[in-house]
């Protein structure tokens, strides 16, 4: 159950980072803390879309699935259910692997580090493993 | 379980706060005043032209596309000048970058402008930048806005974004600035007319005076 918890805290962690993002791309937020300059320069690159869609808000549609997800994980009549720790463990899969993907762009083809996607990032990762861990845990039946 | 949800409300509610903050601070740099200028700096370029080689004055116009008395210009005064001066062959307009510091997007609009440029098309660009200005009202990031004039400017968006990604002519601009700097410009837009700062209240009248008073007086050229 702890583990599940602190999914749920990193998913709304990662839900505010990503909804800061996501307001600075529609131009709600005129500018972007961030100290470097880096976080502009990868906001206002092309990656910063995809297909059309900024990726800040393919983070908090992730984050927020996260996060609902993990709320209803951490119910005591859900506290054990394997459909849980499977969607929670395909969830973060997916996460982790487009924050892959987006960490390659910065550092590979921008050559900027934006520190907000830093820290999603992290935060990504640590979702990751605990949802891992969560899934290896004791197989239980579905109730 | 009690303890989780106030721990839960505690990080949202910080975590708001610190967005809400965080969106109230000073402004940063833009992207193309922040990162490091591109290793092809100045290039040696003097800025896009419109009007024939062979006209017998130029006017250099030092401009910022984010300052509204520039955009008042380029879309009030411009279209005569364009008609009575550039277009009967009397005047060669040269625009060169100026964006001001104190403007958060001017440099990227000038990016923009350039990157219309590499493609052949600097002054649609330019025309899309200052006839939609709004954009420099809101203080929001321009980027789609911009995007959206590359397309309406007819530009290929892929080398468009190539070009913004890699702010491939910030070393331009920047040599544009060092030059109008150089030159005493401290604000936009400043005229010169063959090279002599022009003090006069910048209208298309006083332009087409000046450009008739001096094509009395200047040879044509051979």
């Amino acid at each position: 159950m702890r583990r599940r918890q602190t999914i749920v805290v990193l998913a709304l962690l990662g839900l505010l980072v990503a909804t800061y993002l996501w307001l600075y791309k529609i131009g709600v937020i005129g500018v972007l803390q961030c100290g470097t300059g880096g976080c502009e320069a990868v906001q206002a690159s092309r990656y910063a879309e995809l297909f059309g869609v900024p990726v800040a808000f393919v983070g908090v549609a992730g984050y927020a699935l996260l996060l609902g997800v993990g709320l209803v994980g951490v119910q005591p009549a859900f506290a054990t259910d394997r459909r849980v720790e499977l969607a929670l463990a395909a969830l973060a899969t997916a996460g982790f692997g487009f924050t892959l993907y987006l960490t390659a762009i910065e550092l590979l083809v921008l050559h900027a580090i934006c520190r907000w996607c830093v820290a999603s990032a992290v935060i990504m990762t640590a979702t990751w493993v605990l949802s891992l861990a969560d899934l290896r845990r004791t197989p239980s039946a579905t109730p | 379980m009690k303890g989780f949800y106030v721990l839960l409300a505690a990080v949202a509610l910080i975590g708001g706060g610190v967005i809400w903050y965080g969106s109230r601070g000073a402004p940063v740099a833009t992207p193309a005043a922040s990162a490091p200028l591109p290793v092809a700096a100045s290039d040696g370029f003097k800025g896009f032209t419109l009007g024939a080689d062979s006209a017998r004055i130029e006017v250099t116009e030092y401009s910022d596309f984010e300052c509204p008395f520039c955009a008042s210009f380029a879309t009030v005064q411009m279209p005569v000048i364009r008609e009575q001066l550039i277009a009967t062959g009397k005047v060669r307009w040269r625009y060169r970058d100026f964006p001001l510091p104190s403007h958060q997007y001017s440099r990227y609009a000038a990016l923009a402008a350039q990157c219309g440029g590499e493609q052949g098309k600097f002054w649609e660009m330019h025309d899309q930048l200052f006839t939609n200005h709004q954009w420099a009202q809101t203080g929001k990031n321009p980027r789609s806005l911009f995007r959206d004039f590359a397309r309406a400017a007819g530009l290929d968006l892929d080398k468009y974004d190539a070009c913004m990604d890699g702010q491939r002519y910030a070393g331009r601009i920047q040599a544009s600035v060092q030059e109008g700097e150089a030159l005493g410009v401290g604000g936009t837009p400043t005229f010169f007319v063959n090279g002599k700062r022009f003090d006069g209240h910048p209208t298309s009248d006083a332009f087409k005076s000046l450009v008739d008073s001096l094509t009395k007086q200047t040879k044509p050229r051979k």
